[in-house]
Protein backbone atom coordinates (compact mmCIF):
# COMPACT_ATOMS: atom_id res chain seq x y z
CA UNK A 1 0.00 0.00 0.00
CA UNK A 2 3.20 2.34 1.06
CA UNK A 3 5.27 3.15 -1.47
CA UNK A 4 9.03 3.58 -0.43
CA UNK A 5 8.55 7.22 -1.86
CA UNK A 6 5.83 7.45 1.29
CA UNK A 7 8.22 6.53 3.72
CA UNK A 8 11.03 9.10 2.88
CA UNK A 9 8.76 11.83 1.75
CA UNK A 10 8.48 14.24 4.53
CA UNK A 11 4.83 14.12 6.09
CA UNK A 12 4.74 17.80 6.57
CA UNK A 13 7.53 19.57 4.97
CA UNK A 14 9.32 22.20 6.33
CA UNK A 15 11.86 24.09 4.67
CA UNK A 16 14.04 25.54 7.75
CA UNK A 17 15.03 21.94 8.55
CA UNK A 18 15.87 21.17 4.48
CA UNK A 19 18.26 24.50 4.53
CA UNK A 20 19.26 23.49 7.54
CA UNK A 21 20.50 19.83 6.72
CA UNK A 22 21.43 20.72 3.52
CA UNK A 23 23.17 23.64 3.85
CA UNK A 24 25.75 21.94 7.07
CA UNK A 25 26.30 19.05 4.02
CA UNK A 26 27.13 21.53 1.60
CA UNK A 27 29.17 23.67 3.60
CA UNK A 28 31.39 20.51 5.37
CA UNK A 29 31.54 19.18 2.31
CA UNK A 30 33.20 22.50 0.89
CA UNK A 31 35.40 23.14 3.99
CA UNK A 32 36.49 19.49 3.68
CA UNK A 33 37.69 20.28 0.08
CA UNK A 34 39.17 23.57 1.48
CA UNK A 35 41.30 21.55 4.10
CA UNK A 36 42.68 19.13 1.46
CA UNK A 37 43.87 22.18 -0.71
CA UNK A 38 45.62 23.36 2.34
CA UNK A 39 47.35 20.28 2.70
CA UNK A 40 45.30 19.13 5.93
CA UNK A 41 44.16 15.91 7.48
CA UNK A 42 40.56 15.11 7.95
CA UNK A 43 40.20 11.82 9.64
CA UNK A 44 37.34 9.52 7.90
CA UNK A 45 35.50 8.74 11.62
CA UNK A 46 35.27 12.77 11.93
CA UNK A 47 33.13 13.14 8.34
CA UNK A 48 31.51 10.01 9.04
CA UNK A 49 30.17 11.11 12.71
CA UNK A 50 28.96 14.03 10.83
CA UNK A 51 27.01 13.10 8.01
CA UNK A 52 25.28 10.28 10.10
CA UNK A 53 24.41 13.05 12.78
CA UNK A 54 22.95 15.12 9.90
CA UNK A 55 20.78 12.23 8.33
CA UNK A 56 19.42 11.45 11.37
CA UNK A 57 18.48 14.82 11.96
CA UNK A 58 16.50 14.84 8.74
CA UNK A 59 15.37 11.25 8.74
CA UNK A 60 13.38 12.07 12.00
CA UNK A 61 12.15 15.15 11.23
CA UNK A 62 11.21 15.01 7.53
CA UNK A 63 10.36 11.45 6.44
CA UNK A 64 7.56 9.23 7.33
CA UNK A 65 9.31 8.81 11.33
CA UNK A 66 7.74 12.57 11.92
CA UNK A 67 4.18 11.05 10.92
CA UNK A 68 4.68 8.02 13.28
CA UNK A 69 6.35 10.47 15.94
CA UNK A 70 2.52 12.69 15.81
CA UNK A 71 0.56 9.30 15.93
CA UNK A 72 2.61 7.27 19.05
CA UNK A 73 3.96 8.07 22.09
CA UNK A 74 6.96 6.00 22.05
CA UNK A 75 8.07 6.82 18.37
CA UNK A 76 7.93 10.34 19.70
CA UNK A 77 10.32 9.47 22.91
CA UNK A 78 12.62 8.08 19.92
CA UNK A 79 12.63 10.49 17.56
CA UNK A 80 13.21 12.98 20.61
CA UNK A 81 16.42 10.56 21.79
CA UNK A 82 17.93 11.23 18.28
CA UNK A 83 17.23 14.96 18.34
CA UNK A 84 18.34 15.20 21.50
CA UNK A 85 20.95 12.66 22.13
CA UNK A 86 22.03 10.98 19.39
CA UNK A 87 21.95 12.91 16.53
CA UNK A 88 23.85 16.16 18.57
CA UNK A 89 26.71 13.83 19.95
CA UNK A 90 27.86 12.95 16.68
CA UNK A 91 27.76 16.01 15.12
CA UNK A 92 29.75 18.02 17.24
CA UNK A 93 32.09 14.77 18.20
CA UNK A 94 33.02 15.41 14.57
CA UNK A 95 34.36 19.03 15.53
CA UNK A 96 32.59 20.54 12.78
CA UNK A 97 33.19 24.09 13.02
CA UNK A 98 36.80 23.63 12.60
CA UNK A 99 34.87 22.51 9.05
CA UNK A 100 32.52 24.39 8.35
CA UNK A 101 34.49 27.72 8.96
CA UNK A 102 36.89 26.90 6.43
CA UNK A 103 33.76 26.79 3.42
CA UNK A 104 33.23 30.53 3.82
CA UNK A 105 35.10 32.98 2.21
CA UNK A 106 37.86 34.54 4.53
CA UNK A 107 35.81 38.37 4.35
CA UNK A 108 32.68 37.30 5.52
CA UNK A 109 34.12 34.97 8.68
CA UNK A 110 36.31 37.47 9.76
CA UNK A 111 34.15 40.80 9.33
CA UNK A 112 30.82 39.88 9.62
CA UNK A 113 30.70 36.42 11.61
CA UNK A 114 33.69 37.28 14.13
CA UNK A 115 32.10 40.21 15.14
CA UNK A 116 28.55 38.88 15.40
CA UNK A 117 30.12 35.44 17.74
CA UNK A 118 32.68 38.74 19.99
CA UNK A 119 29.90 40.74 20.16
CA UNK A 120 28.22 40.72 24.03
CA UNK A 121 24.58 39.57 23.93
CA UNK A 122 26.15 36.99 21.83
CA UNK A 123 29.37 36.10 24.14
CA UNK A 124 27.05 36.62 26.91
CA UNK A 125 24.12 34.47 26.39
CA UNK A 126 26.61 31.57 25.13
CA UNK A 127 28.17 31.64 28.73
CA UNK A 128 25.12 31.48 30.40
CA UNK A 129 23.41 28.59 28.23
CA UNK A 130 26.99 26.17 28.56
CA UNK A 131 27.33 27.44 32.50
CA UNK A 132 28.06 23.99 34.14
CA UNK A 133 25.02 24.68 36.08
CA UNK A 134 22.52 26.14 33.51
CA UNK A 135 23.25 23.17 30.71
CA UNK A 136 22.52 20.53 32.51
CA UNK A 137 19.21 21.97 33.98
CA UNK A 138 18.20 23.05 30.65
CA UNK A 139 18.91 19.83 29.21
CA UNK A 140 16.94 18.05 31.11
CA UNK A 141 14.59 20.14 32.43
CA UNK A 142 13.76 21.03 28.43
CA UNK A 143 12.38 16.66 28.39
CA UNK A 144 10.75 17.26 31.54
CA UNK A 145 8.92 20.30 30.58
CA UNK A 146 7.68 19.00 26.71
CA UNK A 147 6.79 15.81 29.08
CA UNK A 148 4.44 18.00 31.18
CA UNK A 149 1.19 16.25 30.20
CA UNK A 150 -1.00 19.34 29.62
CA UNK A 151 1.81 21.00 27.47
CA UNK A 152 2.74 17.65 25.79
CA UNK A 153 -1.11 17.70 24.74
CA UNK A 154 -0.90 21.32 22.85
CA UNK A 155 2.67 20.58 21.39
CA UNK A 156 1.31 17.76 19.62
CA UNK A 157 -1.96 19.78 18.69
CA UNK A 158 -0.34 22.80 17.52
CA UNK A 159 2.09 22.42 14.27
CA UNK A 160 3.67 25.27 15.17
CA UNK A 161 4.14 23.90 19.04
CA UNK A 162 5.58 21.20 18.05
CA UNK A 163 8.07 22.93 15.72
CA UNK A 164 9.04 24.70 18.68
CA UNK A 165 9.26 21.65 20.37
CA UNK A 166 11.21 19.92 18.09
CA UNK A 167 14.00 22.47 17.30
CA UNK A 168 14.50 23.24 21.23
CA UNK A 169 15.57 19.51 21.25
CA UNK A 170 17.95 20.14 18.44
CA UNK A 171 19.76 23.22 19.66
CA UNK A 172 19.89 22.23 23.03
CA UNK A 173 21.36 19.13 22.71
CA UNK A 174 24.11 20.53 20.32
CA UNK A 175 25.15 22.92 23.35
CA UNK A 176 24.77 20.58 25.80
CA UNK A 177 26.91 17.54 24.27
CA UNK A 178 29.68 20.08 22.90
CA UNK A 179 30.02 21.96 26.47
CA UNK A 180 30.88 17.38 27.21
CA UNK A 181 33.04 16.89 24.29
CA UNK A 182 34.57 20.57 23.77
CA UNK A 183 38.20 19.69 22.84
CA UNK A 184 39.93 22.90 23.94
CA UNK A 185 42.00 22.85 27.48
CA UNK A 186 40.07 23.97 29.99
CA UNK A 187 42.78 25.87 31.53
CA UNK A 188 43.55 28.01 28.67
CA UNK A 189 39.68 28.63 27.38
CA UNK A 190 37.81 28.62 30.22
CA UNK A 191 35.92 25.34 29.69
CA UNK A 192 34.01 23.57 31.76
CA UNK A 193 37.01 21.09 33.50
CA UNK A 194 36.84 17.66 32.79
CA UNK A 195 35.66 16.62 36.50
CA UNK A 196 32.68 18.62 36.30
CA UNK A 197 31.72 17.48 33.00
CA UNK A 198 31.69 13.67 34.38
CA UNK A 199 29.23 15.06 37.26
CA UNK A 200 27.13 16.98 34.85
CA UNK A 201 26.74 13.67 33.30
CA UNK A 202 25.76 11.69 36.21
CA UNK A 203 23.28 14.11 37.11
CA UNK A 204 21.59 14.41 33.90
CA UNK A 205 21.59 10.57 33.88
CA UNK A 206 19.78 10.24 37.12
CA UNK A 207 17.69 13.16 36.61
CA UNK A 208 16.45 11.34 33.19
CA UNK A 209 15.96 8.24 34.87
CA UNK A 210 13.65 10.10 37.23
CA UNK A 211 11.63 11.38 34.18
CA UNK A 212 11.56 7.89 32.33
CA UNK A 213 11.02 5.14 34.97
CA UNK A 214 7.44 6.99 35.94
CA UNK A 215 6.38 6.75 32.60
CA UNK A 216 7.23 3.42 31.97
CA UNK A 217 5.84 2.05 35.54
CA UNK A 218 2.75 4.31 35.41
CA UNK A 219 -0.49 2.41 35.47
CA UNK A 220 -2.30 5.21 34.31
CA UNK A 221 -2.34 6.64 30.57
CA UNK A 222 -0.37 10.04 30.91
CA UNK A 223 -0.51 11.01 27.26
CA UNK A 224 -4.30 11.03 26.28
CA UNK A 225 -3.49 13.28 22.83
CA UNK A 226 -2.35 10.14 21.04
CA UNK A 227 -5.94 8.53 21.78
CA UNK A 228 -7.64 11.85 21.11
CA UNK A 229 -6.38 11.96 17.57
CA UNK A 230 -5.74 8.21 16.74
CA UNK A 231 -2.50 6.35 17.11
CA UNK A 232 -0.43 4.89 13.51
CA UNK A 233 -1.46 1.29 14.51
CA UNK A 234 -3.64 -0.58 17.18
CA UNK A 235 -1.72 -0.66 20.50
CA UNK A 236 -2.36 -0.04 24.14
CA UNK A 237 -2.24 3.01 25.06
CA UNK A 238 -0.24 1.28 28.19
CA UNK A 239 2.38 -0.42 26.31
CA UNK A 240 2.62 2.68 24.42
CA UNK A 241 3.02 4.81 27.54
CA UNK A 242 5.47 1.94 29.07
CA UNK A 243 8.12 1.85 25.64
CA UNK A 244 8.18 5.22 25.85
CA UNK A 245 9.20 5.62 29.43
CA UNK A 246 11.94 3.22 28.64
CA UNK A 247 12.86 4.51 25.84
CA UNK A 248 13.24 8.08 27.77
CA UNK A 249 15.28 5.96 30.86
CA UNK A 250 17.35 3.70 29.47
CA UNK A 251 19.31 4.24 25.86
CA UNK A 252 19.08 8.27 27.12
CA UNK A 253 20.98 7.66 30.97
CA UNK A 254 23.38 5.17 28.50
CA UNK A 255 24.34 7.66 26.31
CA UNK A 256 25.46 9.70 29.71
CA UNK A 257 28.68 7.00 29.39
CA UNK A 258 29.53 7.47 26.42
CA UNK A 259 29.47 10.73 27.17
CA UNK A 260 32.13 10.21 30.38
CA UNK A 261 34.28 7.97 28.37
CA UNK A 262 34.62 10.59 25.56
CA UNK A 263 35.13 13.11 28.68
CA UNK A 264 37.77 10.57 30.33
CA UNK A 265 39.46 10.36 26.61
CA UNK A 266 40.34 14.14 26.61
CA UNK A 267 40.88 14.25 30.24
CA UNK A 268 44.04 11.56 29.88
CA UNK A 269 45.15 13.36 26.30
CA UNK A 270 45.08 16.56 28.09
CA UNK A 271 47.03 15.25 31.12
CA UNK A 272 49.60 13.53 28.90
CA UNK A 273 50.50 16.64 27.13
CA UNK A 274 50.39 18.89 30.10
CA UNK A 275 53.30 16.07 31.47
CA UNK A 276 55.37 16.47 28.25
CA UNK A 277 55.33 19.23 26.62
CA UNK A 278 57.31 18.63 23.81
CA UNK A 279 55.60 15.63 22.69
CA UNK A 280 52.77 17.43 22.30
CA UNK A 281 52.73 18.43 18.70
CA UNK A 282 53.92 15.19 17.58
CA UNK A 283 51.51 13.41 19.54
CA UNK A 284 48.21 15.69 17.64
CA UNK A 285 47.20 14.22 14.45
CA UNK B 1 35.99 30.05 40.83
CA UNK B 2 32.33 29.99 38.69
CA UNK B 3 30.22 32.58 38.66
CA UNK B 4 26.69 30.38 38.49
CA UNK B 5 24.64 33.29 36.67
CA UNK B 6 26.16 36.64 35.23
CA UNK B 7 24.55 39.24 36.81
CA UNK B 8 23.45 41.26 33.98
CA UNK B 9 21.76 37.80 32.85
CA UNK B 10 20.20 37.22 35.45
CA UNK B 11 18.06 40.28 35.71
CA UNK B 12 17.11 38.88 31.77
CA UNK B 13 16.42 35.31 33.37
CA UNK B 14 13.96 36.67 36.17
CA UNK B 15 12.34 39.12 33.53
CA UNK B 16 11.97 36.02 31.15
CA UNK B 17 10.25 34.01 34.32
CA UNK B 18 7.67 37.08 35.02
CA UNK B 19 6.86 37.18 31.36
CA UNK B 20 5.98 33.62 31.10
CA UNK B 21 3.49 33.81 34.63
CA UNK B 22 2.19 36.94 33.31
CA UNK B 23 1.64 34.82 30.09
CA UNK B 24 -0.96 32.23 31.65
CA UNK B 25 -3.56 34.77 32.03
CA UNK B 26 -6.44 33.09 34.33
CA UNK B 27 -9.97 33.36 32.15
CA UNK B 28 -12.23 31.27 33.44
CA UNK B 29 -11.30 28.02 32.57
CA UNK B 30 -13.45 25.85 29.92
CA UNK B 31 -14.72 22.24 31.22
CA UNK B 32 -13.77 20.43 27.96
CA UNK B 33 -9.98 20.80 26.46
CA UNK B 34 -9.32 24.83 25.33
CA UNK B 35 -7.00 24.92 22.04
CA UNK B 36 -7.46 28.83 21.43
CA UNK B 37 -5.07 29.68 19.06
CA UNK B 38 -3.29 25.85 18.60
CA UNK B 39 -5.32 24.87 15.89
CA UNK B 40 -6.37 26.64 11.95
CA UNK B 41 -9.65 27.30 10.92
CA UNK B 42 -12.33 25.42 9.83
CA UNK B 43 -11.55 24.94 5.93
CA UNK B 44 -12.60 22.02 3.64
CA UNK B 45 -14.11 20.75 0.17
CA UNK B 46 -16.19 17.95 0.83
CA UNK B 47 -19.39 16.16 -0.55
CA UNK B 48 -22.15 16.99 1.92
CA UNK B 49 -24.42 13.86 2.11
CA UNK B 50 -27.76 15.25 2.94
CA UNK B 51 -27.75 17.27 0.24
CA UNK B 52 -25.41 15.60 -1.91
CA UNK B 53 -23.82 18.54 -3.31
CA UNK B 54 -19.67 20.07 -2.94
CA UNK B 55 -19.47 21.96 0.40
CA UNK B 56 -17.37 24.55 1.74
CA UNK B 57 -16.53 25.33 5.51
CA UNK B 58 -17.81 28.34 5.00
CA UNK B 59 -20.78 27.22 3.85
CA UNK B 60 -21.42 26.32 8.05
CA UNK B 61 -20.25 29.98 9.51
CA UNK B 62 -22.30 31.22 11.72
CA UNK B 63 -23.32 28.36 13.14
CA UNK B 64 -20.72 26.35 16.22
CA UNK B 65 -19.27 23.36 14.59
CA UNK B 66 -18.95 20.30 16.21
CA UNK B 67 -16.11 18.01 13.98
CA UNK B 68 -16.27 14.10 13.97
CA UNK B 69 -13.86 11.55 12.10
CA UNK B 70 -15.78 8.51 12.23
CA UNK B 71 -17.33 6.02 9.65
CA UNK B 72 -20.91 4.54 9.53
CA UNK B 73 -19.65 0.59 10.33
CA UNK B 74 -17.82 1.58 13.09
CA UNK B 75 -19.25 -0.83 16.11
CA UNK B 76 -18.80 1.28 19.15
CA UNK B 77 -16.45 4.85 19.97
CA UNK B 78 -18.76 6.78 16.20
CA UNK B 79 -22.14 5.58 17.85
CA UNK B 80 -21.49 6.11 21.61
CA UNK B 81 -19.87 9.40 20.76
CA UNK B 82 -22.93 10.97 18.34
CA UNK B 83 -25.28 9.65 20.90
CA UNK B 84 -23.56 11.76 23.36
CA UNK B 85 -23.58 14.41 20.85
CA UNK B 86 -27.21 13.80 20.14
CA UNK B 87 -27.55 14.31 24.35
CA UNK B 88 -26.00 17.24 24.58
CA UNK B 89 -28.28 19.07 21.55
CA UNK B 90 -30.97 18.01 23.39
CA UNK B 91 -30.10 19.46 26.50
CA UNK B 92 -29.21 22.83 24.43
CA UNK B 93 -32.47 22.61 23.52
CA UNK B 94 -33.33 26.29 20.91
CA UNK B 95 -29.76 26.49 21.62
CA UNK B 96 -29.28 23.30 19.13
CA UNK B 97 -30.48 25.22 16.49
CA UNK B 98 -27.31 27.28 16.22
CA UNK B 99 -24.80 23.54 16.02
CA UNK B 100 -23.90 21.94 13.76
CA UNK B 101 -22.09 18.31 14.05
CA UNK B 102 -19.69 17.59 10.79
CA UNK B 103 -19.80 13.62 10.33
CA UNK B 104 -16.37 13.28 8.28
CA UNK B 105 -16.14 9.58 7.31
CA UNK B 106 -12.74 8.12 7.15
CA UNK B 107 -14.01 4.92 5.17
CA UNK B 108 -15.77 6.55 2.09
CA UNK B 109 -15.04 3.43 -0.04
CA UNK B 110 -17.69 1.62 2.28
CA UNK B 111 -19.86 4.58 3.01
CA UNK B 112 -21.67 6.06 0.45
CA UNK B 113 -23.38 9.35 0.18
CA UNK B 114 -26.52 7.28 0.52
CA UNK B 115 -25.66 5.39 3.08
CA UNK B 116 -24.31 8.58 5.22
CA UNK B 117 -27.10 10.17 4.92
CA UNK B 118 -29.30 7.51 6.18
CA UNK B 119 -26.99 7.08 9.37
CA UNK B 120 -26.93 10.73 10.00
CA UNK B 121 -30.36 11.29 9.55
CA UNK B 122 -31.05 8.84 12.42
CA UNK B 123 -28.98 11.24 15.32
CA UNK B 124 -31.12 14.56 13.79
CA UNK B 125 -31.21 17.25 11.62
CA UNK B 126 -28.20 19.40 13.27
CA UNK B 127 -26.15 15.92 12.15
CA UNK B 128 -24.34 16.05 8.79
CA UNK B 129 -22.50 13.84 6.88
CA UNK B 130 -19.69 14.98 4.39
CA UNK B 131 -17.49 12.96 2.37
CA UNK B 132 -14.24 13.05 0.53
CA UNK B 133 -11.90 11.42 -1.44
CA UNK B 134 -8.35 9.98 0.11
CA UNK B 135 -6.42 13.73 -0.68
CA UNK B 136 -8.67 15.49 0.37
CA UNK B 137 -9.51 13.76 3.66
CA UNK B 138 -5.58 13.93 4.73
CA UNK B 139 -6.07 16.85 3.94
CA UNK B 140 -8.11 17.95 6.29
CA UNK B 141 -7.52 15.30 8.94
CA UNK B 142 -3.45 16.56 8.83
CA UNK B 143 -4.97 19.84 9.80
CA UNK B 144 -6.23 18.54 13.01
CA UNK B 145 -3.26 16.56 13.15
CA UNK B 146 -5.75 13.37 13.76
CA UNK B 147 -5.01 9.74 11.82
CA UNK B 148 -6.89 6.95 10.78
CA UNK B 149 -6.16 3.43 9.39
CA UNK B 150 -7.42 0.24 8.04
CA UNK B 151 -7.25 -3.34 9.60
CA UNK B 152 -7.28 -6.13 7.73
CA UNK B 153 -10.28 -7.31 5.58
CA UNK B 154 -11.53 -10.53 7.05
CA UNK B 155 -13.51 -13.53 5.08
CA UNK B 156 -16.94 -11.30 4.27
CA UNK B 157 -14.42 -8.36 3.54
CA UNK B 158 -15.18 -6.18 6.53
CA UNK B 159 -12.18 -4.29 8.25
CA UNK B 160 -11.70 -2.40 10.86
CA UNK B 161 -11.02 1.45 10.63
CA UNK B 162 -8.63 3.03 13.48
CA UNK B 163 -9.53 6.75 13.83
CA UNK B 164 -9.42 9.81 16.54
CA UNK B 165 -11.88 9.76 19.78
CA UNK B 166 -11.85 13.34 19.45
CA UNK B 167 -14.72 16.26 18.46
CA UNK B 168 -13.20 19.49 17.27
CA UNK B 169 -15.35 22.37 18.69
CA UNK B 170 -15.81 25.70 16.03
CA UNK B 171 -16.82 29.11 16.92
CA UNK B 172 -19.01 31.17 14.91
CA UNK B 173 -16.16 32.44 13.09
CA UNK B 174 -14.89 28.92 12.63
CA UNK B 175 -12.13 29.52 14.81
CA UNK B 176 -10.95 25.99 16.96
CA UNK B 177 -12.01 26.64 19.93
CA UNK B 178 -12.06 23.32 22.13
CA UNK B 179 -11.91 19.51 21.58
CA UNK B 180 -14.12 17.20 23.66
CA UNK B 181 -12.48 14.19 24.32
CA UNK B 182 -14.55 10.59 25.48
CA UNK B 183 -13.44 11.25 29.10
CA UNK B 184 -15.84 14.91 29.06
CA UNK B 185 -19.19 14.21 30.77
CA UNK B 186 -22.22 15.58 29.06
CA UNK B 187 -22.89 18.45 31.50
CA UNK B 188 -19.16 19.79 30.83
CA UNK B 189 -19.76 19.49 26.82
CA UNK B 190 -23.26 21.66 27.41
CA UNK B 191 -22.46 24.32 29.34
CA UNK B 192 -19.59 24.63 27.13
CA UNK B 193 -21.50 24.70 24.25
CA UNK B 194 -23.77 27.08 25.92
CA UNK B 195 -20.98 29.19 26.68
CA UNK B 196 -19.93 29.26 22.46
CA UNK B 197 -23.17 29.99 21.60
CA UNK B 198 -23.37 33.07 24.07
CA UNK B 199 -20.67 34.29 22.77
CA UNK B 200 -21.52 37.50 20.24
CA UNK B 201 -24.71 36.20 18.89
Amino acid sequence: MHSLLTYLSPWEFSPAVLIACLGAAILYWLGLRQRRRDGEQTGFGRTLSFYIGIILVYGVMQTYVDYLSQHMFWVHRLQHMILHHVAPFLIVLAYPHEILGRALPRSLHDRFLLPIWNSLPVRSSYRFLQNPVVSPLLFVGLIYFWLIPSIHFDAMLSASLYQVMNWSMLLDGLLFWWLIVDNRPPEAYGTTRYPIRIIILFATQMLQIFIGAPIALSHHVLYSVYSVCGRAWPISPLTDQAIGGLVTWIPSAMMSVLGILVVIRLWRRQSSMDEEPSAAPAAAK
Amino acid sequence: MYRIIHRPLRSIFILGLLLLVSACDSGTPWATKNITGLMPNLSFSLTDANRDATVQAKDFRGHIALLYFGYTHCPDVCPTTLHRLQSVLSKLGAGAQQVNVLFVTVDPSRDTIKLLKTYTEYFGPQFVGLRGDEAELRKLTKMYRVTYGYGKPDAKGNYEVSHSSAVYVFDRKDDARLIIRPSDSIDAITSDLQRLIAENE
